[in-house]
């Protein structure tokens, strides 16, 4: 089974380094926290490289449309520890903007155009932001709540 | 001094050597590749927003679509997830569990057996191709026995399988598995060991542990770089950790090691088949579950090892009988990303093969 990390300790330790930028988010997986949406690089790089926790390994990153605002999702892993961890990140619902982190992970460069395309998130910092799945001259962001079919 | 200039050629999205419905648009200085730009979205049918207006049980047959080849893996990261929702794990017969790895690592071996056959026909080797793909008819004839279909079986149920398998298809499958090795060592034979494919794929796109992990490689692809992890048995999910199995790494991460890993790790799976087929019981192959399913609020993201590397569900619940939302983290949509890098610098003949290496399926790329 995937190992939880003490969240208690590490979100002490964030807020401690980069000021108030994180808390315990509640939910039924026991492994999230929650990160304000200006320190996400460096909460995300902290994360990455401190030997302590080295969440080197970014396997999903994305979007959810709720009633109240759209909420980030990272799920990030661990070589090393095998532990997991997510860190979400809460945008209001009118201009939804995040900070890229393609400057960590290649990797999110492809997923951040994704959730641009389908649920328009911005990514601010992010080299390439354009549509990767649907046409260019596509209208709308088809996996908003809002978004009319047929 | 000769005066030469770049040429831009288009590859796909209706090409043999794409895979599948994908593009490619090379930048060429002679037969030298200097740029790749992907581009994707030919093959995209919406499958996240469809789950959210379909059942939980309803989405099982849809999951088939995304790495069409290997369905029944998919259908089985798919119920995994909701059951994990559900937090009926530890309710599922053990039947089922043997069923349910049996199913897995047959489909592994018919997405390898792609993988070795187009794999050679990318490096021109015809007979190889026809090698590969005689085993693989017979993986896919076992597989329309489990569900009626050779590459969409709808057989994973949430909480179980659709139904028990016969006494016919486990003498099959024995003989199958006993004639499998055999089929292997002429793999290596014609190909492994061919000195003009050793010399076509050794030191080709060398894929360092860092860059792997900076593009999110998971499964072969990031065991051919050197990392030492399969969830298989770094994590087992369902009962995995009753097999005894080896882990394959590579040595330098090349595009032959990307091949090579793939034929060791058939010999894995047909080592796990071989130890399912002693150790399962009999019994009901169905865990009681609601006819209506209504997984409570929460959310949940499962994992497991597919062919191709993680395919992942993120699901989202509001306690309803649809899914809020539905995420599908697929890996050859991330691992594609790499292509470009992988392939500047190297020969266009190269590229193909590198393209081939990722073992991309474009049902999964574009969802």
């Amino acid at each position: 089974m995937a190992k939880l990390i003490d969240r208690e300790a590490l979100v002490g330790e964030l807020n401690k380094k980069f000021g108030d930028c994180a808390e315990v988010f509640e939910d039924n997986t026991n492994q999230s926290i929650k990160v304000k949406p200006e320190k996400l690089v460096e909460v995300m790089k902290e994360l990455k490289e401190n030997p302590n926790y080295e969440l080197n390994w970014i396997k999903n990153l994305n979007a959810v449309d709720y009633p109240e605002n759209f909420t980030m999702v990272y799920h990030l892993d661990s070589l090393t520890y095998h532990h997991k961890l997510t860190v979400k990140v809460e945008v209001e619902k009118t201009n939804p903007q995040v900070p890229s982190i393609t400057s960590l992970w290649k990797a999110a460069d492809v997923m951040e155009r994704e959730a641009y395309d389908l649920m328009g998130m911005v990514f601010t910092g992010h080299p390439n932001l354009k549509r990767i799945l649907l046409a260019d001259d596509f209208v709308g962001h088809p996996l908003r709540k809002d978004f009319q079919l047929a | 001094m000769l005066k030469t200039q770049e040429l831009t050629l288009n590859m796909g999205p209706v090409h043999p050597s794409t895979h599948g419905v994908y593009r490619c648009v090379l930048t060429l200085d002679g037969e030298y590749v200097r740029n790749a730009v992907n581009h994707i979205g030919y093959l995209h049918r919406g499958l996240e927003k469809l789950a959210e207006s379909r059942t939980y049980s309803q989405f099982i047959p849809y999951t088939d679509r995304l790495d069409y080849c290997s369905g029944l893996a998919n259908e089985l990261a798919y119920v995994m997830a909701v059951e994990k929702l559900m937090g009926i794990t530890e309710e599922i017969p053990e039947r089922a569990q043997y069923l349910r790895v049996i199913c897995a690592e047959l489909q592994r071996l018919a997405s390898h057996g792609i993988f070795v056959g187009s794999f050679a026909l990318d490096t021109a080797g015809m007979t190889a191709f026809f090698y590969a793909f005689r085993e693989r008819d017979r993986v896919l004839e076992l597989i329309t026995r489990i569900g009626g279909n050779r590459l969409t079986p709808n057989y994973m149920r949430i909480g179980g399988v659709a139904r028990d398998l016969e006494e016919d298809f486990f003498k099959e499958l024995k003989q199958l598995m006993d004639d499998y090795d055999a089929a292997i060592d002429e793999y290596d034979g014609i190909l492994t060991g061919n000195e003009i494919f050793q010399s076509r794929t050794k030191g080709v796109s060398i894929v360092s542990k860092e860059m792997a992990l900076d593009y999110g490689f998971t499964g072969p692809n990031l065991r051919a770089s050197g990392v030492d992890y399969d969830m298989r048995r770094d994590e087992p999910y369902g009962i995995y950790d009753r097999f005894k199995f080896e882990v394959p790494i590579g040595e330098t991460g090349d595009t032959f090691d990307r091949y090579v890993l793939r034929v060791k790790e058939m010999r894995e799976s047909v080592k796990i088949i071989k130890q399912a087929l002693e150790q399962i019981p009999e019994g009901p192959v169905m865990a009681k579950v609601p006819k209506v399913i209504k997984p409570p609020v929460g959310e949940v993201f499962h994992c497991i090892e597919n062919p191709k590397g993680h395919l992942g569900f993120h699901i989202v619940s509001d306690g309803s009988t649809k899914p809020y939302r539905t995420r599908i983290y697929s890996p050859t949509f991330v691992m594609l990303s790499a292509f470009p890098e992988m392939a500047k610098g190297t020969h266009i003949m190269d590229a193909v093969l590198i393209l081939a290496s990722i073992d991309i399926v474009l049902g999964e790329v574009d969802r």
